[in-house]
Parts: structure tokens; C-alpha cells; sequence
């Protein structure tokens, strides 16, 4: 039973089944004003933007007219699909050797976490990984992700509390060289993005890794909270102005929230989703897949 | 351009075709509320607790007259910010506190922001003279006891710890230990958990069983969107809380979530934590937060000061000088001297909306001491210069840096910033709020 099909099973609960909902509202008027109005309650209360939410089944609804469509399912997959264009234009992540992945975020969104699962991941399909302590500034975040490298067994680079975090990255970026490591995996202290002088330190981590590693695949991956709202679009704006984002890694999935946002954020940004949390166990991260994604939307 | 563009410039669009009339009609209100309802949704707040809201403030504003001074943006603009903050109830940061020791206890998703709340509130007790004890029932979270006891230490507050064990024992006996060395608050940190997880969601009973906390406070992420209904709901109907607490309000979150929970629990907002620093922790303002969730800052009070600060006549000469694009050294530091007037730089600056992240306002830039030097040296340029600052060299800005006591570099500095601020007006000019 993969993890989408566990979500559901908790969303029907929850959420007092969409689909039923749906049903009703056909039964009453068929596909009026009411119909699609659900639709877009539908999408809002999934945290997809207002503006995407409306433009998207504006869209939908004019389809239906011009192809004189009397049928709930096939407006429904109509939508469907549209969602599904939108997110998929990316394929899996292919993480080539030698890698550095740098991993982002405001506080609080489960980068270190994510980082354990990842080194985890990478171990599993059979390349050596190193992981870089760069959040010096909370507490205990290297005890934290200590604690992950050792559940991973993989080696892992750490200066005391308060460090200089561009120096624990160059030490680490030494290391992975020096041992041919496949993939090297920074973790950094969340920061909000408003929060000038972090977004400098960021910026400074960003170019130790460009000088001292410049023939390797460096990928910078946003851990997002898949419980945020609509703020998650100014996260990735700012920190992919600030150092270029290549994809997201959605965390807590396994919750009640959807995570809608990048729907929106697709539709505007085109960052692709490349990894989904789903849970505190070092197996729950997956490949995203934008199919299962929507599903678990209805 | 997003800075301006809330929804106050929306209403403005909407009722710039009608002048004078006497009421609010039923249609306007309508069109009115639609936008009202987005600005709503986009700050994150639930979308049942948005139909509910519009559809009260829709039948209070309709038939409502219009007040004289007011336009009828304002007008609507006020009867949603004093719904939001009615919704949102008063002030009321206080903690109950029993027969020692009082037990405070934290719950809340993972990545809320609880271990660092814990440290926070513990300093705050401290300072405000009681003993407090911090102990650390989160055994799942990795270091999440050792996060606890750095917190700790830094705050001053002693940490009761038993490692992995089990965390209702913990609780008990973390409340036992205050009662033997005279502890007279403790405050229980938890894990983090999902309000769907079964299990957990029953420890969380089980503590409350054991230790009968005075407050049970659901600490919450102020960046949560939609779900933010169903969390507040789920536990508060399991625990019975007692408060809520906003973290992370140092971002840019318009903070929506606040409006939905207070809106399902009906429990007080008890803090908000805004910053790194332990010392960041603040009582919640309603006001404050309503005119987040609309995306405009403080720009009520905003006007209400510049009525106060600037004459009539002053105003409309600022306004054509916004116009023309003509604002010369001079009028800069008029405006300085206004703001002066309405409360400090600092206090306008923070009731403009968006101004935080946007323009990269910093410490230094605001100093007010630095203020008095901006004065002496525009007071130490001709007349001539004042209009016509391309025309000031290095060996004017020499003269200038000597007569005013300072350096050619802050002289540039200015120049620089002077530079900016036209910029910025003319972003501004368009923008009808801004016209006093």
C-alpha cells in the first residue's frame, strides 16, 4: 500500500469525502454556478492560491461549455488533468557523482530530518555520503543530525555550536574530495527569508561550494512545510532569488495537508517538487509523483 | 508592483466610480466583500471562517452611512478591521497560575516552534520572578532533550530530563522534582505530533491526567495555511487548551491562521514569538494582527498620525511635489522632521505594509541619531545645492562634510539614500492612500 493510498484512507475521513460533495451538489443543480464553486473551495482549502485556483477552473468551465459537457466525472478529471500539467514538467531528480546537495528552509520545516532520510536513500542505492553540520546556530542541530548519520551510516562533518557555517561546509567539501564521497549533503539553519543578514550567510555557504567544488553537480533543494499556506511562495521566491532553487522537497505529507501551494508555485515559478516527506521513519521520503499528488487532492 | 497593491487599492478600484453617494448599497457591498474574501483567502485564512465572516460584516456595512471623513474604501476597510479584531478578541496575555507549582504544558505539529517557546517562556517567568523548571518530554525528535537543555541553560532555567523513557512518567515526576526543590512553574515540553496520530494524540491526555496543567498552550506556526482549522480543532476538543501561541511572526506571513483558529477554538491568543532571541517573545495585539491579515499594515493609525502631523496645506504642496517628481534635499528633510512628528522613523516605517522585507530597511539606516546628522548636513548646503544636488562635487561635499561635523562619505550616503527615497516616491505617487 503505498503512501497516497494511506493518505486517502485518512482524508476520507477527515475531510468528509469531496467526492460526496460533489455528488450532491450534481444531484441538485448539475453542472452550475454551485458545481464549480465546490471546485474552487475544493482547490483553496487544499492551499492552491486564490488566483491559480480561479484561473484554473475558469478554464475548465469554459472547456465544458464549448464541448457542451453534461458529465460531473469527466469535468472532474478535466480538472484533474490540468492540475497534473501544471506540476509535471520535471523529471525525477538524477543525482550524479560527485554531488553536493545544499538543503534550505525556514525554521521548523524538517530539513534535518529530510537530510537523515536522503543519506539514507543515497546509502541504499549504493553510493557513500557524507553530510556537512552547517546549522551551527540551533541548539543541538548537530546532535540532531548526528543522531541521522549515524541511523544512516554515513560519515558526518560538524564544528561546535556557533561556528562558522561556510567553515564547516569547506571542511566538508575538503573531505568529500579527498574520499571521493558520491554525494555530499549540507544541512543549514533555518532562516526566514526576511531575515537579511541569514540570507547573506546563505549566500556565503553558496559560493564556498561554487570555488572550492566546481566540477561537482551541485543541486540546492527548499524544504517546504506542506501544513504552510500561501507564505511558501515568498520562501522559494526569496531563497531562489538568493541562491537559486532546482527543486522542492515537501515535507509532512503525511498529515491532513495537501500542500496545494505548488500548484501555484508551478504555475508561476516552475521549481519542480522532486522529493515528498511522508512520516519520522528514515524510509519516508520518496520520488514526487505529480499523479498520486493529485489524487489525494479529491 | 506588489507593495501597495492590497486590498486597499482594490476597494479603491471599486468605488472609484461612485462619489458622494450617501449609503453603502447592497451591490457595492457586494462587489466589495468579493474582494475582501480574497484578500482574506490569500492571507490564509480558512475559507469556512472567511463565508462566515464576510457574510457578517456584509450585513453590518450595508444601509451603513458614510461617515464625512471617510471614503467609502475606508469605510469598509474599517468595518472589517474592527470585525477581525472583535473576532480575534482583546489583549490577554496573561497566565493562570495556581497553588505552586503552576504546570504549564506545550503541544502542537512538529516543527512548531515548541523546545524554543519553552526557553522563552521560561525566561520570561524568570524575569518576572518566579522559579521555573523546564522539562523535556519529547522523547521521539533526535537531541530534541539536548535542544531543551541548551535552550535552557542559556535562559537560566534548570532542565529535568529522564533521557528515552516514557514521557508521562516523566511529566509526573518532572512535577514532583519542582515540588521537592521548590520550583513554583513548570513548563512541560512535548514532542511534536500530527493531531490524525492516534497514539500520540492519547499520550498527550495521558500527561494531562497526570500533572493537571493550569495552561495547556497549542503553539502554532503563523505560516500554517488552510489545515490550520482542523489542527486548533483537533486539539483543542482532545486537551482542552487553554491558549494559543503564534510562532515565527518575524516573517512575512500575512498570519491568516490566527483568524481560523481563534475563530474554531475560541481560545485567547496568549503570545507571539517573534525572533531568534530568547527575549523575542511578545503579547498578542489584535489590532496589529488585523491589519496583517489585510495585507495593509498599520495605515489606519498611519493616517490618523499624518492628520495629525501635517497641515492641510502642507499636504497638498507634498502631494503635487509626489506628482512632479520634484521633491528636492530640502523637502527630504521636512518629511524627516514630519515623521519625527507622527513618532520616530521607526514607528512609521513599522506601520507601513510590506516594508519590512521589500525596500531592506536595516538598523542602521533607521538610527535616529543619524537622523540629526541628515539634518546637519542638508542645514550645512546652499540653497542652490539643496535643489539642485548633481551639482554638489567633491569640493562642495568637502565643505559641506566639514561645516556639518561630519565625513564625505556620510555626505555620499545621504546623497544616496536621498536618491532612493525618490525612487521610492515614485512608486508611490500613484497610490491614493499615500496622498497626505
Amino acid at each position: 500500500m503505498g503512501l497516497f493510498s494511506k493518505l486517502k484512507a485518512v482524508l476520507t475521513k477527515t475531510r468528509d469525502g469531496v467526492g460526496k460533495k460533489l455528488n450532491e451538489i450534481f444531484a441538485k443543480d448539475k453542472l452550475g454556478e454551485d458545481f464549480y464553486d465546490q471546485l474552487e473551495d475544493l482547490l483553496i482549502s487544499s492551499d492552491v492560491s486564490v488566483k491559480t485556483t480561479m484561473e484554473i477552473v475558469d478554464e475548465i468551465r469554459e472547456t465544458a461549455i464549448k464541448e457542451k459537457c453534461k458529465d460531473k466525472d469527466y469535468v472532474v478529471e478535466l480538472l484533474k488533468s490540468e492540475l497534473y500539467d501544471t506540476i509535471n514538467y520535471a523529471d525525477a531528480l538524477e543525482v550524479k557523482s560527485p554531488a553536493v546537495i545544499m538543503v534550505v528552509g525556514v525554521n521548523g520545516v524538517g530539513k534535518t530530518t529530510t537530510i537523515g532520510k536522503l543519506a539514507n536513500k543515497f546509502v541504499k542505492e549504493g553510493k557513500s555520503v557524507t553530510i556537512a553540520a552547517a546549522d551551527t546556530f540551533r541548539a543541538a542541530a548537530s546532535d540532531q543530525l548526528s543522531v541521522w548519520a549515524e541511523r544512516a551510516k554515513v560519515r558526518i562533518i560538524k564544528h561546535s555550536e556557533g561556528a562558522d557555517a561556510s567553515a564547516v561546509v569547506f571542511d566538508a567539501i575538503e573531505s568529500a574530495k579527498a574520499r571521493n564521497t558520491d554525494v555530499l549533503i549540507i544541512d543549514t539553519a533555518g532562516r526566514l527569508h526576511v531575515k537579511t543578514n541569514l540570507m547573506e550567510e546563505l549566500k556565503k555557504m553558496d559560493r564556498v561550494v561554487k570555488r572550492e567544488y566546481p566540477n561537482a553537480n551541485y543541486y540546492k533543494l527548499i524544504a517546504l512545510d506542506a501544513t504552510t499556506g500561501q507564505n511558501a511562495y515568498n520562501q522559494v521566491e526569496v531563497f531562489n532569488q538568493a541562491v537559486g532553487i532546482d527543486g522542492i522537497i515537501l515535507t509532512k505529507l503525511d498529515g491532513t495537508a495537501k500542500g496545494g501551494f505548488i500548484i501555484s508555485l508551478s504555475y508561476e515559478l516552475e521549481v519542480p517538487v522532486v522529493y515528498v516527506g511522508t512520516g519520522e521513519k528514515i524510509d519516508d521520503i520518496e520520488d514526487f509523483d505529480a499523479n498520486e499528488f493529485i489524487e489525494a487532492m479529491f | 508592483m506588489a507593495l501597495f497593491s492590497g486590498l486597499s487599492d482594490k476597494l479603491n478600484h471599486i468605488f472609484s466610480k461612485l462619489t458622494k453617494h450617501g449609503k453603502l448599497t447592497e451591490l457595492e457591498i457586494k462587489t466589495a466583500m468579493r474582494e475582501v474574501r480574497i484578500a482574506l483567502l490569500e492571507a490564509d485564512v480558512n475559507i469556512s471562517v472567511v463565508k462566515e465572516f464576510v457574510a457578517k460584516v456584509s450585513e453590518r456595512a450595508v444601509g451603513q452611512e458614510i461617515l464625512k471623513s471617510l471614503s467609502p474604501t475606508q469605510q469598509v476597510i474599517k468595518i472589517v478591521n474592527e470585525e477581525l479584531i472583535a473576532l480575534m478578541g482583546s489583549t490577554n496575555s496573561k497566565l493562570t497560575f495556581t497553588n505552586p507549582p503552576t504546570v504549564i504544558m506545550m503541544a502542537g505539529l512538529q516543527g512548531a516552534g515548541k523546545t524554543t517557546l519553552v526557553g522563552k517562556l521560561g525566561l520570561m517567568l524568570k524575569k518576572q520572578g518566579r522559579k521555573p523548571l523546564l522539562v523535556a518530554c519529547d522523547v521521539y525528535r533526535p537531541a530534541a532533550i539536548n535542544q531543551l537543555k541548551v535552550v535552557g541553560e542559556k535562559a537560566g532555567c534548570t532542565v529535568f530530563e529522564k533521557g528515552q523513557g516514557n514521557p508521562v512518567k516523566i511529566a509526573k515526576e518532572g512535577v514532583a522534582y519542582a515540588k521537592s526543590y521548590g520550583f513554583d512553574t513548570v513548563i512541560i515540553d512535548t514532542a511534536g505530533r500530527l493531531q490524525i496520530d492516534e497514539q500520540l494524540m492519547q499520550e498527550l491526555e495521558d500527561i494531562k491526567a497526570e500533572v493537571n496543567p493550569a495552561e495547556i498552550l497549542l503553539v502554532v506556526d503563523s505560516m500554517t495555511g488552510q489545515v490550520a482549522v482542523e489542527v486548533a480543532n483537533t486539539f483543542n476538543k482532545r486537551l482542552e487548551v487553554t491558549g494559543l501561541v503564534l510562532t515565527k511572526l518575524d516573517g512575512d506571513t500575512r498570519g491568516g491562521a490566527t483568524l481560523s483558529m481563534k475563530a474554531v477554538t475560541g481560545k485567547p491568543i496568549k503570545f507571539c514569538s517573534v525572533g531568534e532571541k530568547l527575549g523575542d517573545l511578545e503579547p498578542f495585539y489584535p489590532d496589529r494582527m488585523a491589519n496583517r491579515i489585510l495585507g495593509m499594515g498599520d495605515v489606519l493609525s498611519l493616517i490618523e498620525k499624518a492628520q495629525e502631523a501635517v497641515t492641510e496645506e502642507q499636504a497638498k504642496k507634498m502631494e503635487k511635489k509626489f506628482r512632479e517628481n520634484s521633491f528636492t534635499l530640502d523637502d527630504y528633510l521636512t518629511q524627516f522632521e514630519t515623521m519625527n512628528k507622527m513618532g520616530g522613523i521607526k514607528d512609521v516605517l513599522a506601520m507601513l505594509p510590506g516594508m519590512g522585507g521589500k525596500f531592506k530597511i536595516r538598523e542602521e539606516d533607521i538610527d535616529e541619531k543619524q537622523m540629526l546628522r541628515t539634518k546637519a548636513i542638508i542645514q550645512s548646503m546652499t540653497m542652490y545645492e539643496r535643489e539642485n544636488p548633481s551639482v554638489i562635487n567633491s569640493s562642495r561635499k568637502n565643505r559641506i562634510a566639514k561645516g556639518s561635523g561630519t565625513t564625505i562619505q556620510e555626505v555620499n550616503r545621504l546623497l544616496k539614500q536621498f536618491e532612493q527615497t525618490k525612487q521610492m516616491m515614485k512608486q508611490m505617487k500613484n497610490n491614493r492612500m499615500f496622498r497626505f
